[in-house]
């Protein structure tokens, strides 16, 4: 086993749980304003994944972004920053949680509308085929999104020219407040796959090593040029649609029978004590610096300054 | 000095910075087999290989969608709409995407591409092929809009839309395609975006016009010099931000002022033009701001009809001319 591997899979596991657990609490008390939505329970996802890419590769995000983001390998002092409105933030304070990006890693945006992503990543896809790189590009979407037009036409293109696009699906089961078998046409959003001609696998999403494997198969056929798949990552959405939400939808005992089943980092950590891969002193060790971490990303989010409205108007235009 | 088509100067735009740059590719529906419906296109794909003139599939949303991702991704993509009436169908990508991307993400990209669209009426082209609906991205901040009324201005441009680092649409009206006209044999030749151009100056009334209507404001301007008006014509070139101050400084002078343009007169541009007029420069009116438009219909088929949808040299003469 590669213990490097496992350390960084439980680091940013854990710095994303850290880093929402911290959202949640300044997003009730009223401190990070606008909509927020969570990604607990979904870690093993956007970390398995994005630990197969590059900062060359590109990712496209959603609404629910903030653990694309963090795997991606964007810091969470501007990213904090940018959640809390201020200058410092990755955006100017111009996006706020719903449209955090950090182009420096290739991380080319959340999207607060639903199935935005899929023809930009298609888009950005091309380009690097049209440039001759092995870049990829990886668009993380929702069960919900699936039934977006943008899924269909994206997928269709991406098919008929080859491109270099991985389309991971992170079925949660819940679009927004629907329950997503009211409104699909399918089980496995990865039978989809049939109607492109490309492959569509279905994973264990809370299973970190396995979204590692599986997303690394597709990723590798992206970059040989063998065009696009979906993988599509089974998970359950922990928290409501958005911090806040009363989640009339559903009971507390179904989240928590759910959430005893699936955790993605209580899972990983018993499995990697039980093999002896790290240790409980080194598990507590990386606990300790990541909170730190989120604890100074947080004073650096708190101390700066909001933007001045002279900088409504900046970045609007180039030219 | 030599005349070439409309269509051809574009054609030319495209040649001049395509060699230029290999960042930019063009993709739409119907351009590298057919040479794109207005002949516009004609000779690309041999030059410059369908990799970069690329037939797409019948999929707006992905064709914008993925020139946007492109251009996030270091490319200077354009993108064909056909028809400006199918930019319905991909608008999410226009005002919630390409828009927005720069200034939503606090400045770390650029999104430096074109969406052509060719629109405005065509010989009986009915409701879904011939609309001009530049009036729905004035409100849309992060996009600029234009349309050149003439060749040369069609060259420079869509050169310097090509150029900008901005999201430009470029509105080239189907009728005027075939339309020649001279343009400088000047591979330089660039019309910068944000400036109106007073065409023809005069004195008593200012008529601001674009694209098609461009040639009908002239023709309505000659018929009234011959009355004993002396008209200025302001070709406003940019639509979106427009060129307040040429506009607001034209009407200072000539103290009258009508709009004309082929799109619906109802929520047109025109309305956003004289909003302006009235709130800074209302002191210097002696007359009512008028509109000329078309018809509050859809674009009828039958060419009686659409003859009758049309905005007309005559509803410009007479505007005019009710001023007095």
């Amino acid at each position: 086993m590669n213990k490097e591997l496992y350390s960084q899979f439980y680091k940013t596991m854990f710095k994303i749980r850290t880093f929402e657990k911290r959202i949640e609490e300044f997003s009730m008390k009223g401190e990070v304003p606008g909509f927020v939505h969570l990604y607990i329970g979904e870690e093993a996802i956007a970390t398995g994944v994005c630990a197969n890419l590059t900062k060359n590769d590109y990712i496209q995000s959603t609404h629910r972004g903030h653990g694309h983001t963090i795997a991606k390998g964007a810091k969470v002092d501007k990213m904090m920053a940018e959640l809390f409105g201020k200058r410092t933030g990755y955006c100017k304070g111009k996006g706020g949680s719903m449209h955090i990006a950090d182009f420096s890693v290739g991380m080319l945006g959340a999207n607060g509308i639903v199935g935005g992503g899929f023809t930009l990543a298609t888009g950005a896809a091309l380009a690097e085929k049209i440039k001759g790189t092995n870049n990829v590009s990886v668009v993380f979407f929702g069960d919900g999104a699936s039934n977006r037009g943008t899924f269909h036409e994206a997928l269709n293109m991406a098919s008929v020219w080859k491109l270099p696009v991985v389309f991971v699906c992170e079925n949660n089961e819940w679009a927004s407040t629907t329950p997503y078998l009211t409104t699909t046409s399918v089980k496995d959003i990865s039978d989809r796959a049939v109607g492109y001609g490309i492959p569509g696998v279905i994973v264990d999403g809370n299973d970190v090593e396995k979204v590692y494997e599986e997303s690394a198969k597709a990723i590798e056929r992206a970059r040989k040029g063998e065009g696009p798949s979906i993988v599509e990552m089974k998970t359950y959405r922990i928290k409501g649609h958005f911090v806040g939400d009363p989640e009339m939808y559903r009971t507390k005992d179904e989240v928590k029978e759910r959430f005893e089943l699936t955790d993605p980092i209580r899972r990983f950590k018993e499995k990697v004590l039980l093999e002896g891969v790290l240790s409980e002193n080194e598990i507590n060790k990386m606990e300790e610096e990541i909170i730190k971490e989120i604890d100074d990303a947080v004073k650096f989010a708190m101390e700066s300054p909001f933007p001045s409205e002279e900088e409504l108007f900046e970045d609007l235009y180039v030219d | 000095m030599r005349e070439i088509t409309f269509a051809e100067a574009t054609l030319e735009a495209m040649k001049e910075e395509m060699e230029k740059d290999d960042t930019i590719f063009i993709m739409g529906e119907d351009l590298a087999r057919q040479g794109g419906i207005f002949g516009q296109f004609k000779g690309l794909p041999e030059m410059f290989g369908t990799e970069r003139i690329i037939d797409s599939p019948i999929s707006e949303t992905a064709i914008v969608g993925a020139v946007i991702g492109a251009a996030l991704a270091g490319m200077r993509p354009i993108a064909d709409m056909h028809f400006a009436d199918f930019m319905g169908i991909t608008m999410d990508e226009i005002f919630n995407q390409m828009a927005k991307i720069r200034y939503m993400f606090g400045g770390q990209t650029i999104v430096p591409m074109v969406i052509r669209a060719p629109d405005g009426l065509i010989r009986s082209g009915a409701a879904q092929h011939s609309q001009s609906i530049e009036a729905w991205f004035n409100g849309i901040p992060g996009i600029k809009v234009v349309a050149p009324s003439n060749p040369a201005d069609a060259k420079g441009l869509l050169k310097a839309a090509i150029q900008s680092d901005d999201p430009v649409i470029f509105f080239e009206n189907k009728d005027l395609y075939r339309q020649s006209g001279e343009v400088p044999e000047d591979e330089n030749l660039i019309v910068p975006i944000g400036k109106a151009k007073v065409v023809k100056e005069g004195n008593d009334v200012t008529i601001v016009s674009y694209s098609i209507m461009m040639k009908k404001a002239l023709e309505a301007s000659e018929i009234l010099e011959k009355e004993g008006y002396s008209v200025e014509v302001v070709d406003l070139i940019t639509l979106s931000p427009f060129d307040e101050e040429t506009v607001i400084e034209s009407v200072k002078k000539t103290h009258r002022l009508l709009i004309a343009h082929e799109a619906v007169k109802r929520g047109g541009l025109g309305g956003e033009i004289a909003a302006v007029i009235a709130e800074k420069a209302i002191d210097y009116l002696d007359a009512p701001i008028i509109r000329v438009g078309a018809k509050f219909t859809p674009v009828p088929f039958s060419p009686t009809l659409e003859n009758a949808y049309r905005p007309k040299t005559i509803d410009i003469v007479n505007g005019i001319k009710s001023m007095f």
